[in-house]
């Protein structure tokens, strides 16, 4: 079977009110479907994404070179079956791929939102994403799964709406952020708020671009993506040129690589939203969050978890999902957990690897096969 | 490795409904036979990649861990057994897992190979060799065990550490063998199975 992919705008004609006490009256929320819903509506997968993720997960417009960002593992015959399930990826309130957020004109003033679209928190995406399935019609998840920040959208949404998940696959995720991983997306966003162009977050009005900030963060991101031994083996200390050049130039590989990943993120991504889904990264905290409550949630929640982690990410290293892991075994729940050897590092998640497929296969095939 | 007969073995000694931890669980099939038979919860454990895909295959909660990394994801008395089937000889330190094991279960289930048997000293006293055997197939230079005992060895190391024995079952698949267990144990007895509190 094809992979049936479809795009669409859900027009979300309902208000809502975020964590930080903001209203937004109405929404768009653009998504992506593959494969086929089901009569009993019993198949239906939702796909949350990353940080520089968003709708597009699979398949390929004519026009593209490069199909979407999880191709290797959704489609027919693939770990995410579309021949077998439904598959629901939205790109995320505040993104900046097709759903309302900073690059998108507020309707009152007729000017781009810009920094004053409100912060935006995983939990709220849940809730944006329940508007979603209410829209589509779909009574229950079969899977929420993510990876990274998706990951801890999947975590949230066993805790926000237990009965509504019948499992759950959280990868390379955690479940709030350490100091460091904080730091980080700080010299992120200084260095987008500290560019020129950035005009205080007006720039989309002001006909600028705070492109050098923006490439800046992504570069830094990258590096954090990427493990020491997948640098080494990739690049290793390899010369652009023949020889070293004596100036600020780029001499090495991995500095020709790096510049060139900065400059095609700006291409297609906006810094207003990578300063709201990094904030929203760094406010992730459910088990704080739901405090005495998580008790009782949990104890609603039947689902079957599955918890990833590759053993070269050091950004969400193996130790962080034992903690996912551990807080639902305290709360006896089905959980498994498979530490997938990697020298990818964060990114592995989106790699293929056989082991990985494999765990996510044996996994999901479980539920998807009478 | 593991062998149907001893696995069947440790499941008469598991209650219905109860809530077990299978330790080096390989394939999942303690814990799905327990599931299917005894409607018992819990977890497999493994650290071998291959064998948690054969366990979710199978259908059971597994969790990918290195035993000898100890067991602090899990909490004080949340498991009705601990079970360790014929893995102890390749644990680091045996006295400290086993310590653990009577920390987060009330009762614990050991199975090992008897490396008394006869045909292990039938190997090394005539032959000259490292004993192999078909539970433990391996050459001495290849071998994931690294602590084998006796029968003897281990009631010993249980008294040593004050761990109570309140069951135990000598067994082996030979009819002769079973014929003189009940006289010479450590002699006759290919696998021992102990119950501890």
């Amino acid at each position: 079977m094809s992979l049936n992919l479809k795009t669409a705008i859900a027009k979300i004609e309902h208000s809502i009110e975020l964590t930080s006490g903001a209203v937004l009256q109405t929404f768009e929320l653009k998504y992506e479907t593959y494969g086929n819903l089901n009569e009993d509506k019993s198949n239906a997968v939702l796909i949350c994404h990353a940080l520089s993720g968003n709708h597009h997960a699979a398949g390929k417009y004519d026009k593209d070179d490069k199909p979407g960002w999880w191709d290797n593992m959704i489609g027919p015959g693939k770990p995410i079956d579309t021949n077998k399930s439904y598959v629901v990826c939205l790109n995320n309130l505040g993104g900046c791929h097709g759903s309302t957020g900073p690059n998108t004109k507020d309707k009152k003033t007729g000017k781009y939102f810009g920094i004053k679209f409100p912060i935006v928190t995983v939990s709220d995406w849940v809730n944006t994403q329940k508007f979603l399935m209410d829209y589509l019609q779909i009574p229950k998840w079969s899977f929420v799964i993510g990876g990274s920040l998706g990951g801890m959208q999947a975590l949230q949404w066993s805790f926000q709406y237990p009965t509504l998940v019948e499992n759950c696959i959280i990868i390379a995720a955690a479940p709030k952020l350490t100091a460091q991983n904080i730091a980080f997306n700080e010299v992120a966003r200084q260095a987008i708020m500290k560019d020129p162009n950035w005009c205080e977050g007006d720039y989309l009005n002001q006909n600028k671009i705070p492109d050098k900030g923006l490439s800046l963060a992504r570069m830094l991101g990258h590096i954090t993506y990427l493990s020491d031994d997948s640098m080494k083996k990739k690049f290793g200390r390899d010369l652009r040129e023949t020889e070293l050049k004596f100036n600020y130039d780029v001499d090495f590989e991995i500095e020709s690589y790096l510049r060139y990943q900065g400059e095609k993120f700006v291409s297609n991504f906006d810094a207003n939203t990578y300063l709201l889904m990094t904030k929203s990264l760094d406010y992730f905290d459910p088990i704080k969050d739901f405090g005495d409550e998580l008790k009782t949630r949990l104890a609603e929640n039947k689902s079957s978890f599955l918890v990833v982690s590759f053993t070269s990410d050091w950004r969400f290293p193996p130790k962080r999902s034992r903690e996912i892991v551990e807080l639902l075994l305290d709360h006896k729940k089905n959980v498994s957990y498979a530490e997938i050897k990697s020298n990818g590092g964060h990114d592995a998640f989106l790699m293929e690897n056989e082991d990985y497929f494999d765990v996510m296969k044996n996994f999901i095939m479980r539920s998807t096969c009478a | 490795m593991r062998i149907r007969v001893d696995l069947e073995l440790i499941s008469s000694w598991i209650e219905e409904n109860s809530k077990v931890l299978d330790l080096g669980c390989g394939d999942g099939s303690l814990m799905k036979m327990l599931k299917e038979q005894k409607n018992v919860t819990g977890y497999g454990v493994d650290y071998d990649i291959s064998q948690i895909k054969l366990s979710l295959d199978n259908k059971i909660n597994v969790i990918q861990l290195d035993l000898n990394d100890g067991l602090d994801d899990f909490k004080n008395d949340t498991f009705d057994y601990v079970v360790l089937a014929q893995s102890l000889q390749e644990i680091k330190n045996p006295e400290k897992l086993l310590k653990e094991m009577l920390r987060i279960g009330k009762e614990v289930i050991i199975s090992f190979p008897n490396m008394g048997h006869w045909s292990s000293r039938y190997q090394l006293f005539v032959g000259g060799r490292m004993p192999v055997t078909s539970e433990l197939p391996y050459a001495w230079h290849n071998t994931p065990n690294i602590h084998l005992c006796t029968i003897y060895d281990f009631e010993n190391f249980c008294k040593e550490n004050n761990f109570t024995i309140s069951k135990s079952s000598i067994t082996s698949r030979s009819f002769f063998d079973n014929i003189m267990i009940k006289a010479l144990p450590n002699f006759f007895g290919r696998v021992a199975l102990f119950r501890i509190n």
